[in-house]
């Protein structure tokens, strides 16, 4: 993180500023919003024909941080995240620009509202600069699953960026924005930015409203921030935490200043170890790091202790039931009458569902509604469904007891690094990648990647750290020390 | 646990209301039944008196007051519609239509 320095700071390269220090920045008066707007615009057109996040760019957008200027220049107060360039998630609505989630099916659809993220980021004087690409409605591991286009790795762009925030990553790896929206699943948001050397936090089941993100699996999604920094990750935390009328999950309870967590102090921490995250295919570079990420919370004063969490093996076939379960139900709404893509010359209603489904709904997404129908038909339920609910709370289980021991526990968040295109050949091997990250999900805990440093062949790795329900604060306090020691200095090769 | 027929492949795929092409339906075939052996592993589980998982997160049914407030104009709601008159949705004959 750079420090301003002063008024007459000469900001160069406003686009690689964090969105805290470009926020600074910008109410000090060192940089205009229109000007760091423009920087970003101006790399998004240079380097993204390559990278191939953006799906689409917000035509208002430059609008919003001349208005942000117009203020600095009359010195009204100036909100939070005021003039700082953010990239969101195609899976999250935006008013009147389009939003397809990655899918044919809501090919050229402009939604009519605005999520309440959104409405929560306009709020805090942030300028969305454009959707960003994930896997068709965010099933998928790697952004290969995207219908619309191919987004590449900026470490290495013969790697996938991760998945399913793949466009997310990519974008605030490759400095085409401060910060972007993710939405995680079942490791959507950690696995890529672990894979594009970035921070990115799920947070707690229900401590962001969920009105106005694409439905996967109701249970399990969650919206959370892609950031270069931790400090950014809580910031944009405070932002978009809260209850929301709207969403019904959307938890009560207060949303702190989660920046004054990052106090750099660990002692007396009590990190649990889960060996379960560290046994089998784990690759050698990833173990290393790992350690490294240990070595440095004890160095600090954090306590290592060793927990087990025994059902984690099955928390993967488990995911792979309740997640296709609720998406096989979320998408009974694409029928191609009230909104999406329909099929041309449909006989009858039957025939309009299955023809406009058909054509416009991408393999791994039929996939999905196929399993999850399977696991919900009739004589079938209490096998599939039912059996991975009873294992999901003997999973919560097995966390509640352990976090009796620890405050946070500390995993690699994925075995690998990014892994090439096309490298997944069969849907069970790409499930793999999401084998750490999405017992978490499962049990509706906050977790967290930080970058802790590259591999041998120079792809950045990410340090997990699961904590409490509501307790972000623990877990963004552990990361920031990590980042401190460990984070990547180097810019990614692709566009530096 | 056997793995799936074609026939069971499209009883879901109707059930699902997803048109497959016959490669499609060749793949699902061969890929679902290797998922669902998979899933056969949780048959193992322990289970018995364990309460499935309805909320990840403890929480009470809130309810809110039962007041009218804005909300989005039928025009706006129809906007993004394939087929429309006016106001309304336009869908296909429901019954018959041509089977």
């Amino acid at each position: 993180m750079t420090e301003p320095a002063g008024p007459k700071a000469e900001i160069t390269e406003p686009h690689w500023l964090s969105a805290a220090d470009l926020a600074k920045h910008i109410a000090a008066g060192d940089v205009t919003a229109t000007r760091a707007f423009d920087a970003v615009v101006a790399r998004i057109r240079n380097l993204d024909r390559e990278l191939g996040a953006y799906l689409a760019l917000d035509g208002s957008a430059r609008a919003v941080a001349i208005e942000i200027d117009r203020k600095r220049k009359l010195n009204e107060p100036l909100p939070p995240l005021a003039g700082v360039p953010i990239a969101i998630k195609d899976n999250v609505v935006t008013r009147g620009v389009a939003t397809t989630a990655g899918s044919k099916m809501l090919a050229g659809w402009l939604p009519p509202y605005d999520a309440t993220v959104i409405e929560k980021l306009r709020a805090a004087g942030a300028v969305i600069v454009g959707k960003v690409n994930c896997d068709e409605f965010a099933m998928g591991s790697s952004t290969e699953r995207s219908a619309i286009q191919r987004t590449r790795n900026p470490w290495d762009t013969q790697r996938v960026p991760g998945g399913s925030s793949g466009g997310s990553a990519a974008a605030v790896a490759a400095g085409l924005c401060a910060g972007a929206l993710g939405t995680d699943t079942g490791g959507s948001i950690r696995q890529p930015a672990a894979f594009c050397g970035v921070v990115g936090l799920k947070p707690t089941y229900g401590r962001v409203s969920r009105w106005g993100a694409i439905a996967f699996a109701s249970s399990l999604d969650q919206i959370g921030p892609i950031t270069r920094t931790v400090e950014d990750a809580a910031l944009l935390l405070e932002v978009i935490a809260g209850l929301d009328p709207r969403d019904e999950t959307s938890i009560d309870a207060p949303v702190p200043r989660y920046r004054d967590a990052l106090t750099g102090d660990v002692a007396g921490l009590r990190v649990g170890i889960p060996f379960e995250y560290y046994e089998g295919s784990v690759d050698a570079d990833v173990r290393g790091a790992l350690e490294r990420a240990k070595a440095t919370l004890v160095e600090r004063g954090a306590l290592l202790v060793d927990v087990t969490l025994p059902h984690t093996k099955h928390a993967l076939p488990a995911y792979y039931i309740v997640a296709p379960a609720e998406a096989s139900s979320n998408l009974a709404r694409y029928d191609g009458i009230r909104f999406g893509a329909a099929a041309k010359g449909a006989k009858n209603l039957l025939d309009l569902y299955m023809k406009s489904r058909g054509a416009n709904f991408g393999i791994e997404v039929k996939r999905r509604i196929m399993l999850g129908t399977f696991a919900l038909r009739s004589g079938y339920y209490d096998a599939y469904y039912k059996k991975a609910q009873q294992v999901r709370t003997l999973i919560k289980r097995d966390f509640d007891k352990a976090f009796q021991q620890v405050d946070v526990m500390l995993t690699p968040t994925t075995p690998s690094c990014a892994f090439r295109f096309g490298a997944k050949t069969s849907p069970l091997e790409m499930y793999q990648a999401d084998v750490f990250t999405l017992a978490c999900n499962l049990a509706g805990l906050p977790g967290i990647s930080v970058p802790c440093g590259l591999s041998g062949e120079g792809l950045p790795i990410g340090a997990q750290l699961l904590g409490k329900p509501l307790d972000e604060a623990t877990l963004l306090r552990a990361a920031h020390v990590i980042e401190a020691a460990l984070g990547i200095a180097k810019r990614p090769k692709a566009v530096s | 646990m056997p793995a799936l027929s074609r026939k069971e492949v499209e009883e879901i795929a109707l059930l699902a209301r997803l048109h497959l092409e016959p490669d499609e339906l060749a793949q699902m075939e061969i890929e679902l039944g290797a998922i669902v052996e998979y899933f056969a592993a949780l048959a193992d589980v322990p289970t018995e008196g364990v309460p499935p998982m309805t909320h990840a997160v403890p929480m009470d049914l809130r309810l809110r007051a039962d007041e009218p407030a804005p909300s989005m104009s039928s025009a706006e709601a129809v906007a993004a519609a394939p087929a429309r008159d006016g106001d309304l949705f336009v869908v296909p004959a429901i019954i018959g239509g041509g089977e």
